[in-house]
């Protein structure tokens, strides 16, 4: 019997999850490799290429899935600390030995292979919260809880912020959603995407303006709440909290983003227009994806991506290869199965009976939505450019290693609920 | 809120999040085309497969206009690598200063980009491209692209064939784009005027280019490419022989020379002196060529036969001796006496009084005012005006005072004076006939152009038609499709009385003022003139044509400040007529020698401001 409940049955594992993996992984492949096809010499199979490597690297990952998929569920929950730990050294140690690629000093290089430590810090941290979040008496609400966690969090953050790569950085802000279920009170959301909302205003409008417009909007506040001593204080403190932020954002734009960072947000913004330059990614990605039209011009006849017009076209602009190959229609049916994948995670996270497995559930789910409404949004040009991966997707083996680790423990996970169940009854 | 509730806000959140960007999505690629478009102008490359340029021959079928091909060296910077520059240079011909000079001013040049081709050296000598093409494999890099130009076989007619020269931005915006910066297009001449016959279509054929500009294969395999339609050959009618005869007997001298044929309105020949060889305009030189001569002060590029207006002199006369007989106040027999002038009209010794035939012959001053009196004063008209607004009217009916519609550029209107152009000088019913008497003899407020004057002798010659002049003869085999070449203008003057004026213009050379034009074996008839000019000696003018029946050329030649008709104007026309008529000019080889060698530029260095000018 126990050995039975180690090992799971076929039947246990999520194949529609499965299904959507290999579903991307495999669309990810042939958009790769018709970023690099050229018609005059077309290749069948070069593990020099591209294409070759990920390939690999797809096979590489499919063996650790089924080796995770094998493991004991026990282990994760026991080793999620030392993980983490490893995880934590690993992003200190590039800190300290770290090969830059093109600005960014993330990646570490062992015999010849580099990897991004960042990567793997996003399913370490995710088992590390899970399991502090899900220990007995562990109470969301109390505020050392509340200190504990967002430590954990802020800890790699703030170490892949030194090692420039501010996408990664901020996909660790994703962790809101989790916490969000396990209760965070509903308004950090709200405050949270208000806060977002006033820096767009605070970058496009003259600040001035903006502290006028709140104290307005405040003043018209008091006239419909009823106006006791308590009510009007919290009017006053939150109106003059945003008068504050937004006066800072003004100053935090300028003195902390870098160079890059400014124009990437004036582009977006049309307050730059250099086609040339900052601009250049996000229009040749429109282009791509614009040209596309409803039913795309077919794989392999792709001529923005083929001939190299859209930079980083394998990894971080994955998608424009989406777009333009396969139109609206493909843009749009790999919408709904990006979709598809949260919604069935989540739905596995809720049917745990282990707040462990839930906690990670929702740690997967909110690593995988942040990806990919930052990496969507920056090709459509509706968010600023911050190079992160699509998952599954973008080229690069330590992006598809990790997120094929952090989903398969999950898998894992899930696959076990039967025997918990049954174990229960026991 | 409970567990499932807050799920669901997630993906309410998620969800919204994908329909905004579903959104999005559909703006970029269903709403908005201006992205596919975007993305041709980044891969599709048209790479424009330029037609040769229609060739031209002269009636006889001898080529005077052909392509030659150019080559331009063009070099990619990315790709020069280890140029051993002191062989370049030395290949090439220029300085390592001028090496390290043409590459900074390529990298200043709007467009540069260090993948791309960019010109290097312009038009280099074949025998530099000749040296260039063996050592090619040294100079990684360089490349070069043919291109052609025009040459010109002989150095005359430049008037008339005109040249080619790169476009203007002016000409691609009016030619709706369909010049590219660095084309080239006629600018003058024939060259310019059949400019859409001899150019041909464009052709174009697609390729795609990744971002670096690289070729990466033909688009669709060349579904939308045009094959580059060849110019259309033109036949001009001019007779080169006769030309290039009337450009050597005119050297040194300022003038004219125009031939018609006079059945067709065909010009045989159109030559001004001085003039250019337009073989200057070819090459990398055209630009300062073409300085040089807007410069000289003996205005080369001035298209004297097409533009210059003259004191047309005799030839009003004879058109004064038709008008006089279509308006009933002179018949053959009509005589006037002449005593050396009429009015402050002076005349030549000549016996006296004379009928219409011998007034042509000596050309009597003073029979031809008495003439323009009596159609200015017609008794028929009650007012000077009405009578002086018939005359114009024959006289334009000549093709006098307006462009007659040639098919080059530059063509001038002359002047011929309209009743309200005197009426605005002496007042409405304030002139008569005398106020306006030297118009009798060609004198006076009038202007023509040699052009004209050729056409209205071949008028006379035709008898009373002249077809709209042209140089143009076949295009492609086929006659010119103008019609305006074709159709017969009628004059105002009855055929019947044209006889005796051309008699009296027989009478001209065979016994009259012009016997030097005499050639053995041809009727020729013929009027001399002899124009006054303000600004210096007079206008030598001859104008005629031959045979007197079935006539075959007609001709109009003016030599400016040479004195009498009969001096210059007369011999040249006479030789000329000769060559056309006989194929050969040497029966009076010391006439011709005389012509040949006569220098009135030097001599004359007062008038080198050429003709004079009667606007007002």
């Amino acid at each position: 019997m126990i050995q039975a409940q180690q090992q799971p049955k076929p039947s246990n594992v999520d194949w529609l999850t499965l299904a959507l993996y290999y579903a991307f992984v495999i669309t990810g492949l042939l958009c790769i490799y018709a970023s690099v096809y050229k018609d005059t010499h077309p290749m069948i199979y070069d593990t020099e290429m591209n294409y070759g490597k990920q390939l690999i690297w797809i096979g590489i990952s499919s063996f650790l899935g089924l080796l995770i998929l094998m493991v004991d569920e026990k282990f994760f929950y026991a080793f999620s600390y030392p993980i983490y730990a490893i995880t934590i050294l690993l992003l200190l140690a590039v800190l300290a030995f770290a090969t830059t690629v093109k600005g960014s000093s993330s990646w570490i290089e062992i015999g010849g292979f580099r990897m991004q430590p960042a990567e793997f810090a996003k399913f370490g941290t995710s088992l590390a919260l899970a399991r502090y979040l899900g220990g007995f008496n562990i109470k969301f609400k109390h505020r050392k809880v509340q200190y504990i966690a967002g430590a954990m969090i802020l800890l790699p953050m703030v170490i892949i912020l030194f090692q420039n790569e501010t996408g990664s950085a901020l996909v660790f802000g994703s962790f809101i959603f989790m916490l969000y279920r396990e209760g965070l009170p509903g308004y950090f959301l709200f405050v949270g995407f208000m806060m977002g909302i006033l820096a767009v205003l605070a970058l496009v409008i003259p600040s001035l303006y903006l502290v006028i417009a709140i104290g307005v909007i405040a003043g018209l506040f008091t006239l419909v709440i009823r106006r006791n001593k308590q009510n009007l204080l919290i009017v006053a403190g939150v109106a003059l909290f945003a008068m504050a932020y937004v006066s800072s954002i003004g100053y935090a734009f300028e003195n902390i983003l870098q160079p890059h960072q400014k124009s990437r947000i004036n582009v977006l913004l049309g307050k730059e227009v250099d086609l040339k330059g900052a601009g250049y990614n996000v229009q040749q990605s429109k282009i791509a994806i614009g040209s596309g039209g409803f039913w795309g011009k077919g794989f392999l006849e792709g001529t923005q991506n083929k001939f190299r017009f859209v930079p980083e076209q394998s990894t971080d602009f994955i998608f424009c290869t989406i777009g333009e190959e396969y139109g609206f229609i493909g843009s749009v049916v790999f919408i709904i199965l990006y979709m598809l994948l949260l919604w069935r995670i989540l739905v596995m996270a809720e049917r745990q009976r282990q707040k462990f497995n839930r906690i990670y559930g929702y740690c997967v789910a909110s690593i995988l939505f942040f990806h990919f409404a930052i990496n969507i949004g920056m090709t459509l040009g509706l968010l600023p450019v911050i190079g992160i991966p699509l998952p599954f997707f973008s080229y690069g083996g330590s992006a598809l290693l990790s997120f094929t680790i952090l989903l398969f423990i999950f898998i894992r996970l899930d696959s076990n609920r039967q025997n918990e169940l049954r174990g229960a009854f026991d | 809120m409970d567990s499932v509730g807050k799920r669901n806000v997630l993906i309410a959140i998620f969800l919204s999040l994908a329909i905004v960007y579903i959104i999005r999505l559909a703006f970029l690629q269903l709403f908005d085309d201006s992205y596919l478009r975007s993305a041709q102008d980044n891969v599709l490359q048209e790479q424009t497969i330029y037609p040769a340029r229609g060739l031209i021959y002269d009636r006889n079928g001898e080529l005077l206009v052909y392509n030659d091909a150019i080559y331009d060296l063009m070099v990619t910077p990315d790709q020069v690598k280890n140029l051993d520059t002191a062989e370049f240079c030395r290949v090439l011909g220029i300085t390592p200063e001028g090496f390290i000079q043409r590459f900074e001013k390529m990298k200043r040049s709007k467009g540069y980009a260090p993948y791309r081709e960019q010109l290097f050296e312009k038009q280099l000598s074949i025998q530099t491209y000749a040296a260039f093409q063996e050592k090619m494999f040294d100079f990684l890099g360089f490349t070069t692209i043919v291109r052609t130009d025009r040459k010109y076989k002989f150095s005359d007619a430049a008037h008339v064939m005109g040249y080619i020269g790169e476009v203007t931005d002016r000409d691609i915006e009016k030619s709706g784009e369909y010049y590219r910066m660095g084309d080239f297009i006629g600018i003058s001449g024939v060259e310019k005027s059949y400019e859409e016959i001899l150019r041909g279509q464009k052709g174009v054929s697609y390729v795609l280019v990744d971002s670096k500009n690289r070729t990466q294969g033909r688009y669709k395999d060349g579904l939308f490419d045009t094959a580059a339609v060849a110019g259309q050959n033109i036949e001009l009618s001019l007779d080169h022989t006769l030309q290039a005869l009337g450009e050597q007997l005119l050297q040194n001298k300022i003038g004219s020379v125009v031939a018609i044929e006079p059945a067709t309105g065909e010009i045989l020949a159109l030559v001004a002196s001085p003039t250019y060889d337009p073989n200057l305009f070819v090459g990398r030189e055209r630009g300062n060529n073409y300085m040089k001569l807007l410069r000289d002060p003996s205005k080369p590029l001035f298209n004297r036969p097409l533009a210059a207006p003259y004191p047309p002199g005799s030839i009003f006369k004879v058109l004064m001796a038709l008008t006089g007989q279509q308006e009933h106040v002179l018949t053959p027999s009509t005589s006037y006496a002449c005593h050396h002038g009429y009015m402050f009209v002076g005349c030549h010794p000549h016996s006296s009084p004379l009928q219409l035939r011998g007034a042509i012959a000596v050309s009597c001053n003073a029979y031809f005012c008495q003439v323009y009196r009596s159609v200015v004063n017609n008794p028929r008209y009650p007012k000077a005006e009405m009578a002086y607004k018939n005359f114009h009217k024959h006289m334009a009916s000549f093709g006098l005072g307006k462009k007659l519609g040639v098919d080059l550029f530059g063509e001038g209107g002359g002047l011929l004076p309209t009743s309200e152009y005197y009426d605005k000088i002496y007042g409405r019913y304030r002139w008569q006939a005398t106020t306006t008497i030297s118009l009798g003899i060609g004198q006076g407020e009038l202007g023509i152009t040699p052009l004209q004057m050729a056409n209205a002798t071949a008028a006379v010659a035709n008898r009373g038609y002249w077809v709209t002049p042209h140089v143009v003869k076949t295009i492609d085999g086929k006659p010119n499709p103008n019609p305006e070449y074709q159709n017969k203008h009628w004059t105002t003057i009855d055929t019947s009385y044209f006889p005796i004026v051309i008699e009296g213009m027989h009478d001209v050379v065979m016994a009259g003022t012009a016997r030097i034009a005499q050639i053995p074996g041809i009727e020729i008839c013929g009027k001399t003139g002899t124009a006054q000019n303000p600004h210096g000696k007079d206008h030598s003018v001859f104008f005629a044509f031959a045979p007197k029946n079935n006539p075959k050329i007609a001709i109009a030649v003016i030599v400016e400040n040479a004195g009498f008709g009969a001096t210059w104007a007369a011999p040249i026309a006479s030789l000329m007529m000769e060559q056309y008529l006989t194929g050969k000019c040497d029966t009076r080889p010391a006439l011709k020698e005389r012509m040949l060698k006569g220098n009135l530029v030097h001599k004359n260095d007062t008038s080198a401001a050429t003709t004079q000018t009667i606007k007002r």
